[in-house]
């Protein structure tokens, strides 16, 4: 049997180098791509991001890349995109890369691939079983009458809100907590590991906690839990201390509840690989599709290119328009 | 006049200049409560974080991250070394892809099937055997089959690949470097100081240069692999070759050696022991980088363990921290007995028995690859069948969490309240002229002006960098830590090194734990202790304990024997030994051990950062993710010079008293 895959495999390698040398006997899909050269796909440490890239660098190989992966850090990717070490970011969230991806457009070389469909949500966020100590949430104003609860033995009495790490640049919570006069110290933990970690401990003891999460995300599947719903974002409420609850101050306002998440690209690949660049500029995933293919991961414990392949095979519908739609 | 520089004070007056300096640090830091230190001797300007705009301020005295960032482009750019750097970069590419594509099978270049599983395991067992015997090959063996059982055989042949190309390399590197000291005392006096600073820079300090310089991606992991491993490589080079004995340089040349000969055929060999040392270094030194390259893109273990975190799956992620550090038992097992193992010159073995092993290894690898044809399961374990004990972990940390929260509660308000802040607020209180002064002055009393000078200097550069809040709340977790090792690692030690079975055991475990990745217990310890410093603290003193131990268990080993003869003879009973006897003898050993721990606190405390600190290593986290090698370099600076100073203290303190001992 194993015989049999093997000689089945030496076929198909044979059948490729005969396409590569061979030049009008080629199969149609091998010339669409564009360069041989591998289209370099960075991955990132949340299991979205990866299945997702895995998905996209699937179907670039259906129209005849080839593809690599490379782990990357999330917020040096945007250089490594546009000096031409990685040649896609998958997933550019607005609240989160969106100063990193701006300073690299400014500079030159990247290149701004289209949203997806989904809308992203980063904000203060509780698990659901927050409810019962504090009644009254989401509403902002009764996490504002519960901080004591959000208390630590270092925060001096006031609530603490369990930040990401600095490097996730939030500078709009500093002047927000000061605005809506709410009771809260900020604690930036190291690394969204130990986010997770201070969530999963407090869902076991049933302590009160509220910290920085987004959406689409697995937590949304593992622990229920809500948003806080802070005043809604608006250009005044930045611009203008007269507008909303704070008269006197500005960002007496959430964060804005309709994030984009874009898709970048390194500005040489409309060149290079036009046919996988095309697909990528009509790729478009809603929030449903990028938390199922988390799930697959984090629940159902595939490996990435496991979910990739199943999400590929369950969507066909979706897939098919944005690699063959009419060119 | 040098010899006057570099000599301490004498020890009879000691304590008077010890005093002397605890009354001077006292006295700047009363000037500063009652209100009359100038500011200019209190605070230098600082970088501060502006909440509006996201950017930091540069208004520190010495711009040093400036300066290296334009000298870092200047290099990059004008010079045109990115072109150098990045053909070194696809080079090593192309060599990761061979010992992927023999590893792994498929890919891009030959088109090999991977090997099964069984075939590897078998060559490994016989590579055992043959360099020491049964115990090294069922480890071997053992190692290789818990890899393939637990699903992780991809990454594990992956982070293979990342040895087999990083090992020869930082080897090759060492042995010429090492060479080059040896033959010329310029080389040597530039390369040590070198050595000393990035053994003690913190990892993530320069993993921004090599992604600036290198890209990031798989390679990019293997050469901050290397980086690392090379300075133990060089040192241990230029130790062998000095300890070569001059009788036998000589009998070299009188043979007639041209240099290229006394080298390679008589100085090389006679070194051969400290450099087979060197060789199993570089192989401990990348596989502690396993994780942290991952960071920039390594594949493999490393980078599996850090998605495994990243999902809060502990119990995965400590299958894999067994993985790496069993893996580095064997290897070191085999590089060690590789060593070891004497070759017998006379031996005129007939053909066959000589390639006996070889011929076995291939024999056994051959029936492995046939079985597999049959039996698919030993060519790759499929994942349904994969042994996972992973749920009975997550079980236990849960259990943990739920039934110790309480108790633990109490402990960690009564640490943080009545101990820690207090501690940290102290150190951010004292003017930084009085913290110069309590460096100068400890080098002064140990070692003279020359000392004095370099400490002090040392800490005036953190200063002048503008990063001195966040180093004194590095330097408060770091002393807090080292403090709770050393109370609990040298009595821990002490009392492992009463019996020689003891002893043994204590030493293996110290190296076990030593490459057990320290990234896996951080998640517990915030699942208990929540996100602030005493986790952050906690997760060090795990790490730092070690050396602490390992140094108590050799330095009261090596206390000879016959001054055990001589002092039972003498009448003394065990307490009396080991307090008259053994302590005093152990000491200069033991605080070499506490030196140990300290650089090992310094290390780790940066990583903790991970946790969520407020310290230099928060800093140094948030450089790497903004590319910013400037101010990455200058952090990493600052916590190497904490170091260095309290490492050249230490070693000074102990090299003297074992002078004085007569061991040396």
């Amino acid at each position: 049997m194993k015989f049999m895959q093997l000689n089945r495999r030496n076929a198909a390698a044979c059948a490729l180098v005969c396409a590569a040398f061979a030049f009008g006997g080629a199969p149609a899909h091998a010339q669409d791509c564009g360069s041989k050269d591998s289209i370099v796909i960075p991955t990132h440490n949340w299991s979205s991001q990866i299945v997702m890239s895995h998905v996209i660098g699937q179907l670039f190989e259906k129209i005849g890349c080839n593809v690599e992966y490379t782990s990357t850090d999330s917020q040096a990717v945007y250089e490594a995109v546009r000096i031409g070490d990685a040649t896609i970011e998958v997933e550019v969230w607005e609240g989160a890369f969106a100063a990193s991806f701006n300073k690299a457009l400014d500079k030159g070389g990247i290149i701004d691939a289209g949203n997806h469909a989904a809308v992203t949500r980063e904000e203060w966020w509780y698990p659901a079983f927050v409810e019962e100590h504090c009644p009254g949430l989401p509403d902002w104003k009764a996490l504002k009458a519960c901080a004591a609860k959000f208390s630590r033995p270092d925060s001096g009495g006031k609530g603490v809100f369990v930040d990401g790490p600095v490097d996730w640049a939030h500078d709009h919570f500093v002047p927000m907590i000061d605005a809506l006069e709410l009771n809260f110290v900020m604690k930036n933990v190291g690394g969204a590991a130990a986010l997770w970690a201070e969530l999963e401990a407090a869902a076991k003891k049933n302590e009160p906690i509220v910290l920085f999460n987004w959406t689409p995300n697995f937590t949304d599947a593992l622990y229920g839990g809500k948003f806080i719903e802070f005043p809604a974002r608006t250009d005044a409420c930045i611009k203008d201390a007269s507008w909303g609850v704070n008269p006197k101050a500005v960002r007496d306002c959430g964060n804005p509840a309709d994030g984009y998440l874009k898709k970048a690209a390194w500005h040489g690949m409309p060149v290079k690989w036009p046919a996988a660049y095309k697909a990528l500029t009509r790729v478009s995933f809603t929030t449903n599709q990028i938390g199922t293919m988390a799930v697959y991961v984090d629940v159902d414990e595939m490996e990435h290119d496991e979910a990739a392949a199943r999400w590929i095979s369950e969507n066909e519908e979706v897939w098919k328009p944005w690699l063959y739609a009419a060119q | 006049m040098r010899e006057w520089l570099a000599r301490g004070m004498p020890p009879r007056h000691r304590a008077r200049g010890v005093l002397a300096l605890c009354a001077l640090v006292a006295l700047l830091a009363l000037l500063k409560g009652a209100g009359w230190m100038p500011r200019f001797l209190d605070e230098l300007p600082q970088h501060f974080e502006t909440a509006d705009t996201g950017g930091i301020s540069h208004n520190e005295l010495l711009p040093a991250d400036l300066l290296l960032d334009r000298v870092f482009y200047f290099l990059l750019d004008d010079l045109g070394l990115s072109a150098v750097t990045r053909f070194v970069s696809r080079s090593l590419k192309e060599l990761i892809n061979i010992f992927d594509n023999m590893l792994l099978g498929g890919g891009k270049g030959f088109g090999f099937d991977a090997p099964p599983w069984s075939a590897l395991l078998a060559v490994a067992m016989v590579l055992g055997y043959a360099l020491r015997g049964w115990k090294l090959s069922l480890l071997c063996g053992g190692t290789l089959l818990y890899c393939a059982l637990s699903g992780l055989w991809k990454f594990t042949m992956q982070t293979l690949a990342l040895l087999a190309a990083a090992v020869p390399i930082s080897i090759l590197i060492g042995l010429l470097l090492g060479i080059l000291a040896y033959k010329r005392r310029a080389v040597e006096r530039a390369l040590l100081p070198v050595m000393s600073v990035a053994q003690t820079l913190p990892h993530f300090a320069y993993l921004i240069p090599v992604v600036v310089f290198f890209g990031v991606g798989h390679q990019t992991g293997v050469i901050a692999t290397i980086i690392f491993a090379v300075p133990p490589m060089v040192r241990l080079t230029l130790l062998g070759l000095r300890k070569v004995p001059p009788e036998i340089t000589e009998a070299g040349k009188m043979a007639g050696c041209g240099n290229w000969q006394l080298l390679t055929r008589v100085q090389l060999p006679s070194a051969r022991n400290e450099i087979l040392l060197g060789v199993n270094q570089v192989i401990m030194q990348c596989l502690a980088m396993v994780v942290i390259a991952a960071f920039i893109g390594a594949s493999g273990l490393g980078y599996r363990l850090l998605h495994k975190l990243q999902a809060l799956k502990i119990g995965q992620s400590l299958e894999i921290g067994i993985a790496i550090v069993l893996l580095a038992v064997a290897l070191d097992g085999l590089s060690r007995a590789w060593a070891e193992k004497k070759r017998d010159y006379t031996a005129n073995l007939p053909l066959l028995a000589r390639f006996k092993y070889p011929l076995l290894a291939v024999g056994l690898a051959a029936g492995a690859l046939l079985a597999a044809r049959y039996f698919p399961v030993l060519d790759r374990v499929p994942r349904d069948l994969a042994v996972s004990y992973a749920a009975t972990w997550d079980a236990l940390v849960d259990w943990i969490v739920i039934n110790w929260s309480d108790g633990l509660d109490a402990f960690r308000y009564f640490l943080i309240l009545n101990i820690l802040a207090p501690l940290r607020d102290a150190l951010l209180f004292m003017p930084y002229i009085a913290v110069l002064a309590l460096v100068g002055g400890l080098g002064l009393i140990l070692g003279g002006w020359y000392s004095a000078l370099l400490t002090s200097g040392l800490f005036a550069f953190i200063a002048l960098a503008g990063w001195w809040d966040r180093a004194m709340i590095t330097a408060y977790m770091v002393i807090f830590a080292t403090f709770i090792c050393v109370l609990i690692g040298v009595p821990l030690g002490i009392w492992s090194a009463l019996r020689e079975s003891r002893a043994s055991r204590a030493l293996f475990w110290c190296d076990t734990f030593q490459t057990f990745p320290s990234f896996i217990y951080i998640l517990p310890v915030i699942m208990l202790f929540q996100v602030n410093d005493l986790s952050a603290i906690l997760a060090v003193i795990v790490y730092a304990i070690i050396p602490a131990v390992r140094y108590t268990v050799e330095g009261m080993r090596n206390v000879p024997r016959e001054l055990h003869e001589a002092v039972t003879m003498a009448g003394c009973g065990r307490w009396q030994r080991l307090v008259q006897l053994e302590l005093p003898v152990a000491l200069p050993h033991i605080m070499l051990g506490v030196n140990q721990t300290i650089m090992f606190a310094f290390s780790m405390v940066i990583i903790a950062a991970f946790v969520g600190t407020i310290d230099l290593g928060q800093q140094i986290f948030k450089a790497l993710s903004e590319s910013n090698i400037g101010k990455g370099v200058v952090l990493g600076l600052c916590v190497s010079f904490m170091a260095l100073s309290v490492d050249h203290l230490v070693t000074r303190w102990s090299r003297e008293r074992r002078r004085l001992l007569g061991m040396d």
